[in-house]
This record gives structure tokens, C-alpha cells and sequence, in this order.
């Protein structure tokens, strides 16, 4: 290949990286704002993130297009091969948690009409956990940096054990409490749609020892309880 | 990924297809060195070479390739100033060994060329040619017998079986590359080498010849010398790369084209050599 057609493939990589990478920004925004309404009881907010959804939709849309021309016209192989490949399978897993964000962001629109409950502390402390987990995974792909990526994984324990603290909690004040059933119910799933991010936090951070060191190390590792 | 500015002789990795785990050694080469005068055209190759398996070898021009391919059936012999040291064996025979037999080796080593070079004779004839110099059937049935087989094997007798005394120089450049590897398989060698068989056609019949080499690596050992990276990831089962003389890496194709052990290598299938 000449140096000229080089350029232009180092370009498209580039283009997909600034894509991928605005859309993993849009998706931490994205949850941040969601916790945020939901702490601040911010409607208004939360009525936000739901309106952005589509701009994020189309990100993904547009990584997509970018990673099809890279197969299609350049043939990528060996590092390049394995950054377009995990750039295609992050793309569709930072748009479901937009989607996450924007159901966290439903039920913070229905919690705020209610009585706030105490259980609130223990979802943001989730939140917090999960954002920080999404920042540190997007940075770990940025820099190439399995190790990084690798204790970002090993986080997704705290998630989980938080949502096991949680969902007792919530379960036993239903039982004590049964006006409050509506809203711990609410909560609940907020506290799942958190789970379910750390889980995809970790298929983020798969992909990126995927992209950085050749290995295939999802499913070898997993606490699914 | 560790970039190592420094390399060795390449090792197999541990293969993760049955076949290739399984597959005995056709040819080993120790320590090899090739001189065209003064001038060292291979440095220190060492590789094994797989039974009934594809091998491509792949490098920038003047890396060494195609000497090496070469090297193989001793074709370099007959380039004056031209000196080997070190081992070449094929089924433990070594071929440069004192009074090894060429006829013996070439019969066992058939060759395909870049160019395809049908001699100016019926089809027929240009597959009959090895047999009938060889002297290796008996009678015109058997010899009948044996170019059909050929013809057969190199897919292409469907398309002559009609027109056998017609001039090979008629046949598409297609047609007469699968006639070549046609006059190489009539006499039924072990090995079959092929320096860049497909560079001169377009996709449709490289496309043909592609299918044709891996429908034939169930009966042959194959090596291709191959500038397109490609035709190298679709056919072979095990890649070498060469850069400079030396053999940078070798190992299953698989594994080259997506996560080389060597940075060279990887700089060189990302194609950001240089």
C-alpha cells in the first residue's frame, strides 16, 4: 500500500475511534443526567435524556456505517482487524445503556411524583459506581490499556453485591410497608438497570483486552449471581 | 503486545486446528543460507513444512520468497554462482545431500510459475509432455488414463474434454494456469509449488485457482508464494513471513492475520511497512 493510501486508512480509524468514542460520551451523559434527575428530582431532566435518545441511536448508526466501509474497502488485518471488530460489538452495547439510562430516567419521571424513599442513597451509591466503571472502561479503550480495563471488570462484584443489598432491602420493606410497594418496585428496577450496565461495562472492557492483547476472555471470568 | 525490536527463529505455536496439530512433516529446512555470488539472498531459514497442507510465504519484494520457494526443488541450480548451505529434507531425504537425484526431486516437486507456460502443443500434449519424457505409462490407454486424471484434478477438464488436439496457446490465461498445474499433476508429485500462480488473472479465475489449491492440498503439500495477503489468508492453513532474507514468523494464518507474534509482521499485514 502507499504511504497516501495509508493516511486515508489511519483516517477512517480515526473517524471510527472520534465516534465511538463521542457515543460512549453520550452514554455516560446519559446516565449521569438519569441518576442526577433521580436525585434531584429533576423531571425536567429526566424528560431530557429521554429526548436525546434518537441522536444517540444515531451514533450507533454511524459507527456501524464507518466499520462496514473499513471491512468492506480496506481488508483490516491483525490490530486494525481487532479494533474494528471491537469497536462493531461496543457500539450496540454503549447504545443499551443509553437505553438503561433512559428507563432510570422513566422511573425517576414516575418516583418524583411520590414520596421519596430512603432507599434512594444505596441507587446513587450504584449509580456512582457504574458511571465511574463506564468512564474508567471508555478511558481504558482510549489508551489501549488491558490491565486498566481488567480492573475495571473486577468492579462489577460491587455492583453486583450492592444490587443483592438492594433488592433484599427493597424486597423486605414491601413485606413491612406495603404502601410503599408501588415505589420500591420503581427503585428496584433502577437498581437492576444499574446491574445490567456494570454487566455491560464488563463487555466493554472485554473488548478492549480483545483489542489490545489478542485474547478472548468473556465468559471466563463472569459472577453472573 | 510486547513490539520486539529483535527476532529468532521463528516456533510453530501450539495450532488450534485438529489437522494442523496432527499434520506430519513433509519438508524440514535447517539452518539455511542462500548466496546469489557474495551477495546472502537467505539468512539462517529454519521451518517445517506440513504434509498435505497449504503453506503461503509472504514478503515484500526481494525478501527472499520466492529463492526460497526455489531452493525447494533446487530449481536455483541452474543459476551459475548460486551456493546453498545448510538442510533441506523431504521425507527425511536430504535434497541437497551428494548424488541426491534432481529428475528424481522434481518429479517429487512439481512446480507452477507466475506466468502460466504452455508449450505451443495440444492440450493434450502439454499434459502428456512429463509423462511421456519421464517415460512413466506404458501404453497410449494408460497415458490417456493419466491426462485425463490431470485434467481432471486441475478442474479443468470439463471445459477441454471436447477439444484435447486444439493448441494449449488458445486456452484463456485461466485455462492454461490450470493446465500448467494440469502438466505438473500428471506425474503425481508430492509437493507442489506455486509462485504467485494467480497474480496475471482476474478474480473470476484466481478465484477458480484459489478453489483448485485447496481442493488439492487433500492429495499434495502445497507452497504458494503469494503478494496478495488475501489470496494468502483464504487458502493457506499456515503463513510464513519473510522480510530481508530472514523468516520473520511463521504460523497458522489464522493467527497471523489477526494477532502476529511480531511486530514486523504485524507492521507488514496492517500495511504500514516502511
Amino acid at each position: 500500500m502507499s504511504t497516501e493510501v495509508h493516511r486515508h486508512l489511519d483516517q477512517e480509524l480515526d473517524a471510527l475511534r472520534d465516534a465511538v468514542l463521542r457515543l460512549g460520551g453520550e452514554a455516560e451523559a446519559a446516565l449521569q443526567r438519569a441518576m442526577d434527575s433521580l436525585a434531584n428530582r429533576n423531571t425536567e431532566e429526566a424528560r431530557e435524556v429521554l429526548e436525546h435518545d434518537d441522536a444517540i441511536d444515531q451514533l450507533e448508526v454511524e459507527v456501524d456505517r464507518r466499520a462496514i466501509d473499513i471491512f468492506a474497502l480496506r481488508q483490516p488485518a491483525a490490530r486494525d482487524l481487532r479494533f474494528v471488530m471491537s469497536v462493531t460489538k461496543m457500539a450496540p452495547v454503549l447504545e443499551r445503556i443509553a437505553d438503561h439510562a433512559c428507563n432510570i430516567a422513566r422511573a425517576a419521571i414516575d418516583l418524583n411524583d411520590e414520596p421519596e424513599l430512603n432507599n434512594h442513597i444505596r441507587i446513587q451509591e450504584m449509580g456512582e459506581i457504574a458511571s465511574s466503571m463506564l468512564a474508567r472502561a471508555l478511558d481504558a479503550f482510549t489508551r489501549g490499556d488491558a490491565g486498566a480495563a481488567r480492573e475495571v471488570i473486577n468492579r462489577d462484584a460491587e455492583i453486583n453485591s450492592l444490587y443483592n443489598q438492594i433488592f433484599h432491602d427493597l424486597i423486605e420493606l414491601m413485606a413491612k410497608e406495603p404502601s410503599t410497594a408501588t415505589r420500591d418496585a420503581r427503585l428496584l428496577f433502577v437498581a437492576k438497570h444499574l446491574e445490567r450496565i456494570g454487566d455491560y461495562v464488563t463487555d466493554i472492557c472485554e473488548m478492549t483486552v480483545f483489542m489490545a492483547e489478542a485474547a478472548i476472555i468473556k465468559h471466563s471470568h463472569r459472577d453472573d449471581s | 503486545m510486547t513490539p520486539q525490536a529483535t527476532f529468532t527463529a521463528p516456533k510453530f505455536e501450539v495450532k488450534s486446528h485438529a489437522s494442523l496439530r496432527s499434520a506430519a512433516t513433509k519438508i524440514a529446512v535447517e539452518h539455511l543460507n542462500f548466496f546469489y555470488g557474495k551477495t546472502q539472498a537467505l539468512k539462517d531459514i529454519s521451518i517445517e513444512i506440513p504434509e498435505r497442507q497449504v503453506m503461503a510465504f509472504i514478503g515484500p519484494s526481494g525478501c527472499g520468497k520466492t529463492t526460497f520457494l526455489r531452493t525447494l526443488n533446487r530449481m536455483n541450480d541452474v543459476i551459475p554462482g548460486t551456493r546453498v548451505e545448510g538442510k533441506i529434507t523431504i521425507d527425511s531425504d536430504d535434497i541437497y545431500a551428494a548424488g541426491a537425484d534432481v529428475v528424481d526431486l522434481r518429479r517429487k516437486v512439481g512446480m507452477v510459475f507466475q506466468k502460466s507456460n504452455p508449450f505451443p502443443k495440444s492440450i493434450f500434449d502439454n499434459v502428456a509432455y512429463g509423462l511421456k519424457i519421464n517415460r512413466v505409462t506404458s501404453s497410449r490407454s494408460e497415458l490417456e488414463g493419466r491426462v485425463e486424471e490431470a485434467l481432471k484434478d486441475a478442474a479443468l477438464w470439463n471445459e477441454v474434454k471436447d477439444r484435447l488436439k486444439s493448441s494449449a496457446l488458445g486456452l484463456s490465461g485461466g485455462q492454461q494456469q490450470r493446465l500448467c498445474i494440469a502438466r505438473a499433476l500428471a506425474i503425481r508429485p508430492e509437493v507442489i509449488l506455486m509462485d504467485e500462480p494467480a497474480s496475471a488473472l482476474d478474480p473470476i479465475a484466481t478465484s477458480k485457482i484459489e478453489e483448485l489449491i485447496v481442493d488439492l492440498k487433500k492429495q499434495y503439500t502445497i507452497v504458494i508464494v503469494t503478494h496478495n495477503m488475501q489470496q494468502a489468508a483464504r487458502v493457506s492453513d499456515l503463513t510464513a513471513f519473510f522480510l530481508l532474507g530472514k523468516l520473520i514468523e511463521v504460523n497458522s494464518t489464522e493467527k497471523m492475520f489477526t494477532a502476529p507474534n511480531e511486530k514486523l509482521t504485524e507492521d507488514y499485514i496492517t500495511g504500514r511497512f516502511g
